[in-house]
């Protein structure tokens, strides 16, 4: 069992979902079902496979695990696969999430449900791929690679304006992939390796890191998304079917703060440390300005949206601190993120499933009939403001912590996120779940039913429980951050003599 | 002993639980027998504790539950401290919210959702037990979070009423402007001390600052928005971003706006949150703090003028309203102020005698309250009360009772008074007494205050039960006294309110300080304030008693005498009536300066920075120029927006190419 390629098994597992997808018709009710059943099937067993890596894993190792090691393409390229606590629990989240995206996907999607499915197996493939990789090369496949199955489910399965969203995503991400490609080439030029494990050691001049990281923060702040380049996000939930939008906040956001972990404060520290104030005065401007906006907005899917970009705001000011807390925080705080917006966005779909609207105005009351879905709301919302019992206080709190550590000018301006971040999401709760219910279109609505029972109460549960009782999360991630802390420190300390010797 | 502390902390859980998840299943009453039950229970608990630890031996108590978070050197834990301090905090909270829980089975009984109702209450009391036994501030951060939100479902109960659901919006968001400063405190803490368990902050505080004499430290410890700190500041900086929360929970002066809103959930839930437990709060915060605040006589200065400006600005806002929960709740903004100046000035003994005494004869208040208002059929506004006194002669008693205790009727120098009279007493003798350069000021706002209160409790009396009815006849028809479930609360309360200043004087801030208290509240050596209290002029020892006299004649003269005066005062004085009716012009003010700003910032922001600027220079700029482009190669090509992804796979093959064409070479 030692010898198991378990990390190959469970990126490329969902490929089998794909080949008896092919085989399949979709034209017909039972076709459908089938088609339903496969893709179900294929990502529960995917995640249960998935839980031996977190079973199997080593809290106390701080290296990578599981390793594979194949070579590939010739000589420099190899395929390369390890977690360590900084990837591993991605790999959870990622699988975790595509059976609730099945499941969300259920009726609402009614057109061409086979194409839609493989798109999403696909996807899956890719996300698990970028955590699992240890060769840049394979890592920026898969990192880029994201972006098409991603491209296709919006302009595809899409709302009315699908085509904008789709071009203002693509156009955003073009931009920071092919920036990132020339640090990506800049890196082998200079290491003449794309293994990362060896890049990690590697330590670029001073001069060299502040451009690869510049190119590199390009394309992780698009993905975050940071403020000033976050423009993308709204539009793209918006449009995009429920189990996209899922997908969208709950995983491809991460990759952003993945790679910023792993490439800019991994390899680049010295830069990181230079930069590091500049991605506090955007992270602060992205907590107080897109929460002013949330607060604004009319469409439910864009008021999360907008809170999500806050959200993303104390990952970024976290992994900066550059301490303990602020990136184990920001770990948990996308983790958490991860469970909480997603559950956010399916609860939207319950209700647009119901009425295909998406107008907070168009609701009112719903408490009224839809006690149980009150309820499950309420929790997300309390844990979207970060209310403590909730996993999103925990990644709050702790990121804050980080960063009051190292500037608290920022934990305070962030800080007041924390009352922004009340205002906007009770409103919202007071707007679409409270009052009385008078519009005629509210008063036949169902409660939840089975499926969106199974869909909710899970997550539900997890929000809470991870609120209380957070210490596996940091039980894995505290070896692996507290050797990158080190690495990075010691690397600051050794910081003169390098500045100085290029100075001369 | 342990088992009996996890019983007083987990049962109100189950019981939420249970009521909450099976509510609908059980049924209303079994709902409430439970949760009312197991509050029973909880109560009876609290008081074994009470005598075991307050009144015993046992000096404190601690149960580790369950690790919390732990990263880096930032270790906390799920666990319970109990120490008096804990012990008061549990007879406080678990008799009041037993006895409510009793009450609201009667209040609440033709409400079609009393599960929901019971459960909330049991979530609140569970959050309540979490704050005053945690033994590190993040817990203690986790109830004081707690019990915002179940105060927010409270008083948002009603969810049908939009001043409902407006209301606990409001108290939620100006909480966490409280809470803000309270979470910077927490982290400056860390910070300062390294860690946020209470055991390693007091061991450490004592020797915190050098010893008289010795030279000052002037290093700076922490960099605070942008002030380098030395010792002495740094802890000031600390105490006040933690009293900041305090201000925000225990609705001080200039957060205090969301206190009188909240009137608007169901009366006993104004008797258990937003009297006698949760808005005391951030009294309890800073009498756990006393080993930090005792060193920052600056930060305690600023306690004593936010509590004394509280104290007199509620009263006077007190004085003019006419909604009858509203009068009590400007007169519990103003009680929590004076216990807040006994903070300040370090007689935290006073400020938690006061918590105690105030607990029952508030909750008392309200209680009667709504069982007028339950007689009423649910009328508020005292100009459509009067005469009730007749009708319902029992709650009639026992709001007479709630009132001399909260005005401080009694005899000065003697054991003979209400409880309000001892606590409210020691607390303007500690005020004059004290040193701090406040002292004066604090003192006459604390006697002006007392006569307000006086007044205004007496104008209440006198409007609700004297005189001529001014109700309808068909509601005059029906009144009627409360049933016996709501009446055995208010009983026991009027017991409460009537003995507990006599006879817990003498332990809360008397000759038994020392073994009550066992060092749950830290003192300075130089702090004598106990002593120095006894020795103030006669003068001062009577003035809480002339103001009371004073008041309660002007309420007799205004109401029961004379009634046209008040009518021909408030049209003499226009402005300052109607300064006084909207309380200020504080929610204008704020609403001005605060709220419409944000809606408009948030809209510019939106419309202008994101969809003007950015999107117009970035994508959308782009997105046209691609778009002339494109049009021409979509038709030539088939594909509608494959070709997309199309041009991505070229990218990234032609990526891999190269990486391979390159490490071949």
């Amino acid at each position: 069992m030692t010898d198991w390629p378990i990390l190959s098994t469970v990126t490329f597992l969902p490929l089998a979902g794909v080949a008896l997808l092919l085989l399949t018709n979709d034209a017909s009710p039972a076709g459908r079902r089938n088609v339903l059943n496969i893709s179900l099937a294929t990502t529960v067993v995917t995640f249960l496979i998935s839980l031996f890596v977190w079973i199997g894993f080593d809290n106390a190792n701080p290296g990578f695990q599981m390793v594979e090691k194949h070579a590939w393409l010739g000589t420099g390229i190899s395929y390369h696969l390890g977690v360590d606590g900084i990837s591993m629990l991605f790999v959870i989240l990622t699988t975790f999430l595509m059976p609730f995206c099945v499941l969300a996907s259920w009726e609402s999607v009614e057109k061409r449900i086979k194409s839609y499915m493989i798109a999403f197996l696909l996807l899956e493939v890719v996300m698990v791929g970028v955590f699992v990789s240890l060769d840049i090369v394979l890592f920026y496949v898969f990192f880029e690679a994201t972006l098409i199955p991603m491209f296709v489910i919006i302009g595809v399965w899409g709302g009315k304006d699908r085509v904008y969203a789709s071009y203002k995503f693509f156009l955003y991400t073009l931009l920071g992939s092919v920036l990132m490609m020339l640090a990506i080439m800049a890196m082998y030029w200079q290491a003449g390796t794309t293994d990362m494990t060896e890049l990690l050691k590697f330590g670029f001049p001073a001069g060299m890191q502040t451009w690869l990281w510049l190119a590199c923060f390009a394309a992780f702040a698009v993905k975050m998304p940071m403020w000033p380049v976050h423009t993308w996000l709204p539009d793209a939930h918006v449009q995009a079917p429920t189990a996209g939008s899922v997908i969208l906040a709950g995983v491809m956001l991460k990759l952003g703060g993945y790679g910023m972990v792993r490439i800019s404060l991994g390899m680049l520290p010295l830069a990181s440390a230079h930069f590091a104030p500049l991605v506090f005065t955007l992270s602060v401007v992205a907590i107080i300005y897109t929460s002013l906006v949330a607060m604004m907005q009319q469409d439910i899917k864009k008021l999360i949206a907008y809170s999500s970009v806050a959200h993303m705001g104390y990952v970024t000011m976290g992994i900066f601190a550059a301490n303990m807390q602020g990136i184990q925080g920001a770990l948990f705080q996308m983790l958490s993120h991860g469970i909480v917006s997603s559950a956010l966005f399916l609860c939207v779909g319950v209700v647009y499933d119901r009425l295909h609207t998406r107008e907070i105005s168009a609701y009112g009351g719903l408490v009224n009939n839809m006690p149980k879905y009150a309820v499950a709301f309420m929790v997300f919302t309390m844990a979207n403001v970060g209310l403590p019992g909730t996993s999103g206080f925990v990644g709050e709190a702790t990121t804050l912590l980080g960063a009051f550590r190292a500037n608290t000018w920022v934990a305070l301006f962030a800080a007041t996120g924390v009352i922004l971040s009340a205002a906007y999401a009770l409103w919202l709760y007071r707007r679409v779940i409270w009052g009385a219910l008078d519009k005629d279109s509210l008063k036949s609505l169902l409660d939840l039913s089975t499926r969106e029972k199974v869909i909710l109460y899970p997550l539900v549960v997890l929000t809470i429980f991870y609120g209380v009782y957070p210490a596996p999360v940091f039980d894995a991630t505290a070896a692996s951050v507290e050797q990158l802390v080190n690495t990075y420190n010691a690397a600051l300390s050794a910081a003169p003599t390098v500045a100085a010797a290029t100075v001369n | 002993m342990e088992t009996i502390i996890k019983a007083i902390v987990f049962l109100p859980l189950i019981g939420f639980l249970t009521a909450g998840l099976f509510g609908r299943t059980i049924g209303a009453k079994a709902s409430e027998y439970v949760t009312t039950g197991l509050m029973i229970l909880v109560a009876i608990f609290s008081w074994i504790t009470f005598f075991h630890i307050a009144l015993g031996e046992t000096e404190l108590l601690r149960v580790h539950v369950m690790r919390w978070i732990e990263t880096g050197g930032f270790d906390t834990e799920w666990s319970f401290r109990v120490d008096t301090l804990t012990a008061v905090m549990f007879v406080v909270v678990n008799t009041v919210s037993c006895l409510v829980h009793v009450y609201s089975i009667g209040y609440m009984h033709h409400d079609p959702h009393r599960p929901r109702f019971f459960a909330y209450l049991s979530l609140f009391t569970f959050a309540m037990l979490m704050l005053v036994t945690s033994d590190n501030l993040l817990q203690m951060f986790f109830g004081w979070e707690g019990v915002g939100l179940a105060s927010y479902l409270l008083i948002g109960f009603w969810f049908q009423k939009p001043s409902a659901s407006a209301a606990a919006m409001k108290a939620f968001i100006v909480n966490r402007v409280g809470d803000f400063g309270f979470i910077l405190g927490i982290f400056g803490v860390f910070v300062l001390f390294g860690s946020v368990n209470f055991e390693t902050i007091f061991a450490a505080a004592k020797t915190y600052l050098p010893a008289e004499g010795a030279a000052a430290s002037v290093e700076p410890v922490i960099h605070l928005f942008g002030m380098s700190l030395d010792r002495a500041h740094a802890v000031t900086a600390i105490c006040l971003l933690l009293f900041l929360g305090a201000m925000g929970k225990s609705a001080q002066f200039l957060l205090h706006t969301w206190l009188p809103d909240a009137m608007e959930g169901p009366t006993p839930v104004s008797a258990l949150i937003h009297a006698a437990t949760m808005v005391t709060a951030g009294v309890f915060l800073v009498a756990r703090m006393s080993p930090l605040f005792e060193l920052s006589t600056d930060a305690r200065t600023v306690v004593v003028l936010v509590g004394a400006i509280t104290a007199f600005f509620a009263a006077t806002v007190g004085l003019v309203q006419n909604d009858i929960k509203r009068v009590i709740a400007y007169s519990t903004c103003s009680q929590l102020g004076y216990m807040f100046v006994a903070l300040g000035v370090g007689a935290y003994g006073a400020a938690v005698f006061h918590l105690f005494t105030h607990a029952f004869f508030k909750a008392l208040l309200f209680l009667c309250a709504g069982s007028v208002i339950h007689a009423v059929d649910g009328e508020q506004d005292m100009r459509h009360m009067g005469g009730l006194r007749k009708h319902i002669p029992i709650t009639y008693w026992t709001m007479f009772i709630g009132t001399i205790a909260l005005t401080g009727v009694g005899i000065p120098g003697t054991m003979i008074g209400t409880a309000g009279f001892f606590s409210k007493d020691v607390i303007i003798e500690s005020a004059y007494a004290s040193h701090n350069v406040l002292s004066g000021f604090a003192y006459t706002m604390l006697v002006v205050a007392a006569a307000f209160t006086s007044f205004y409790s007496w104008r209440l009396a006198f409007m609700t039960f004297h005189g001529k009815p001014r109700a309808s006849h068909e509601v005059m028809h029906h009144v009627h006294e409360s049933p016996m479930v709501m009446l055995v609360p208010l009983f026991i309360l009027s017991i409460g309110a009537l003995l507990a200043g006599a006879l817990f004087e003498g332990h809360f801030f008397g000759h038994e300080y020392a073994e009550f208290w066992q060092g749950a509240l830290f003192t300075l050596p130089e702090n004598e304030l106990l002593e120095e209290f006894h020795h103030v002029p006669a003068l001062v020892k009577w003035s809480p008693f002339i103001a009371m006299v004073l008041g309660l004649f002007t309420a007799w003269y205004m109401y029961i005498y004379s009634p046209e005066t008040p009518k021909s005062l408030a049209r003499q004085h226009r402005g300052l009536y109607e300064f006084l009716l909207n309380k200020w012009y504080f929610d204008e003010l704020y609403d001005r300066i605060f709220v419409r700003p944000a809606k408009w910032i948030g809209t510019f922001l939106w419309k202008e920075g994101d969809g003007r600027v950015i999107d117009g220079f970035g994508p959308n700029g782009v997105a046209a120029r691609v778009l002339d482009v494109t049009d021409r190669v979509v038709r030539l090509q088939t594909g509608y927006l494959y070709h997309y992804a199309f041009v991505m796979l070229i990218g990234v093959a032609a990526l891999v190419t190269w990486m391979m064409l390159g490490s071949s070479l």
